[in-house]
């Protein structure tokens, strides 16, 4: 339990660090290289709440997926410093948002709303499937949802295409 | 003090001391392959092309890898003006232990057993030939190496030089399309086996024989091996590092043993693509002639060193792909094949198949620990 514990806080310091770091960092790559760490942490956390499925969900999707495609529009631009400012009414306005959520998420904690044990969140990859495609509970939510990513797809590819032909 | 000696923690002091002997010696096991990787390379390389390779060190050159290794130390660490100093850093240090990471969950053969003693066991636990028996065994191996692109990307762009930058940009495009056929690959394998488990793979196959399961693979066993090809960035596909037009890609500006550990971490992966195909598509530590001979990790050795040999002898034969082929390659001919492949084996699956009730959940539950599972 020891360990649990010591793991837990060890994960959930380096995802708030990480986190802090998306921010604060002014050269873009080393913000996305941290929300990479602070992805990377967040399945930690999955881990340890018995779901392995959805924490290497979480790596394969997230961390592997999408941040290889945010480094690679980072690397091909290849924008050293952030150029415009961060102080203005969009800066303002997140500082009122980030405030608002800190304290809604002390006010959870301290009414204790600690939420289930986690011995009974433990689910194996099998039960997932099951879970999904056994009862039509959430099938036809996952099969809408394949095809809406579908439609949004060939959306993207429609129109990479346009714009190539009005440039030649 | 008490809570530290209660009964639990002792188990669990003897599961963490066990999976430490472990790591320690396929850590050791590894190294070891991979200094003799190389040296094993250069000389089949070699003789392939009527040269004698490395030959002067030791009894038929066998020493050279040490030789390699002292050179590599002391040669001067090279920081490049401009370079992003902790990325440049970094990009070694995620490569390897990406490469590392995830060999923990390939299984080297079942339990250990020696001829005329029996089963070993410490502590009263018998020994399994494998770290961590997860239940997300594949998707963890998935994960991480789709973490090693990492590794390249960064060494291309900490670099601060146009070649460097242009490899790591190309070996992401690379290695993120081939990754999708890659992972496509498994899922016929997965299916058949009905688990991620690479343990359960090896005895469904067991169950049908190995060779029945081999033929029913083969056509996902190709596309894995070219795939895993160009995933860790074997020649018909080394456009990250391509010599003839980015001097040497993204370890252009590395020296000295960072160098060494980005040769390393393509070695081991190189090693862990090998390892995983000879668990999913040859039937790992089975005996190819179930009944006659024993099982044995030494069969899983075999068939990964047989394959390890593949690698260098495609490397021999196959000249480099130009860049606009292998995005073609990939993209309009692996991915389609790969996903034919997936429609028609589940069309098969679901007629042919026999009606299995998935693994039960109990004793899938039952070994998933909170925390790392430690398999014993």
């Amino acid at each position: 339990m020891i360990l649990d514990v010591v793991i837990f806080y060890g994960a959930a310091l380096v995802a708030l660090v990480s986190g802090l770091f998306v921010i604060a960092q002014r050269s873009p790559i080393n913000s996305a290289f941290s929300l990479i760490i602070t992805m990377c942490s967040l399945a930690v956390m999955f881990a340890m709440l018995g779901s392995g499925f959805i924490a290497a969900l979480q790596v394969i999707v997230y961390a592997g997926a999408i941040m290889v495609l945010f480094l690679f529009v980072i690397m091909l631009l290849n924008t050293k410093q952030d150029e415009g400012d961060r102080g203005g009414g969009i800066g303002r306005a997140g500082i009122a948002l980030g405030i608002i959520l800190a304290v809604q998420s002390v006010m959870v904690v301290w009414k204790g709303a600690a939420g289930l044990p986690a011995k009974h969140a433990v689910t194996v990859s099998a039960d997932v499937g099951r879970g999904l495609f056994a009862s039509p509970r959430y099938l036809y939510a996952f099969e809408a949802t394949s095809i809406l990513i579908i439609s949004a797809m060939v959306g993207a590819i429609v129109v990479a295409r346009k714009e190539k032909e009005k440039g030649k | 003090m008490e809570l530290l000696l209660s009964p639990g923690n002792k188990e669990l002091a003897i599961d963490a001391l066990i999976a430490i002997l472990k790591i320690a010696v396929i850590f050791n096991a590894l190294l070891g392959l991979f200094s003799l990787m190389t040296y094993i390379e250069r000389r089949v390389l070699a003789f392939m092309q009527f040269r004698r390779g490395p030959n002067r060190v030791g009894p038929w050159g066998i020493l050279q890898p040490a030789a390699d290794g002292i050179k590599l130390f002391f040669k001067e660490e090279v920081m490049p003006e401009g370079a992003h100093k902790f990325l440049f850093f970094a990009a070694p240090v995620v490569a390897i232990i990406t490469a590392y990471v995830s060999l923990a969950v390939v299984p080297y053969g079942g339990p250990l057993v020696i001829p005329f003693y029996g089963q070993v066991t410490i502590f009263g636990r018998p020994i399994d030939l494998q770290i961590a028996d997860l239940d997300v065994g594949i998707l963890f191996i998935f994960a991480i190496t789709s973490l090693g692109v990492y590794g390249i990307v960064l060494a291309g762009y900490a670099s601060n030089n146009k070649y460097s930058l242009l490899g790591g940009l190309r070996s992401s495009a690379q290695m993120f399309s081939y990754e999708l056929a890659l992972g496509m690959s498994w899922v016929s394998v997965i299916m058949a086996a009905g688990s991620f488990r690479l343990g359960d793979i090896v005895a469904t196959a067991d169950r049908m024989n190995v060779w029945v399961w081999f033929a029913m693979q083969f056509p996902a066993f190709i596309i894995y091996m070219i795939a895993a090809c160009a995933e860790v960035n074997r020649t018909p596909f080394d456009l990250a590092e391509s010599e003839t037009e980015l001097v040497a890609g993204f370890h252009t500006e590395y020296s000295s043993m960072k160098f060494a550990l980005l040769q390393m971490a393509e070695y081991i992966n190189m090693i862990t693509v090998c390892a995983l195909a000879s668990n999913m598509f040859l039937g790992g530590w089975l005996s190819p002639l179930p009944g006659i001979l024993p099982n044995s990790p030494l069969w899983f050795f075999a068939k990964m060193l047989f394959l390890l040999f593949v690698f260098i002898w495609i490397r021999a034969t196959v000249p480099r792909f130009r860049y606009d082929q292998l995005m073609d390659f990939g993209w309009k001919r692996l991915i389609p094949a790969a996903a034919l492949w997936v429609v028609f084996f589940s069309g098969m699956t679901a007629f042919f198949g026999e009606k299995k009730s998935p693994p039960t959940t109990t004793a899938a539950v039952s070994t998933m620990a909170p925390v790392g599972q430690v398999s014993r």
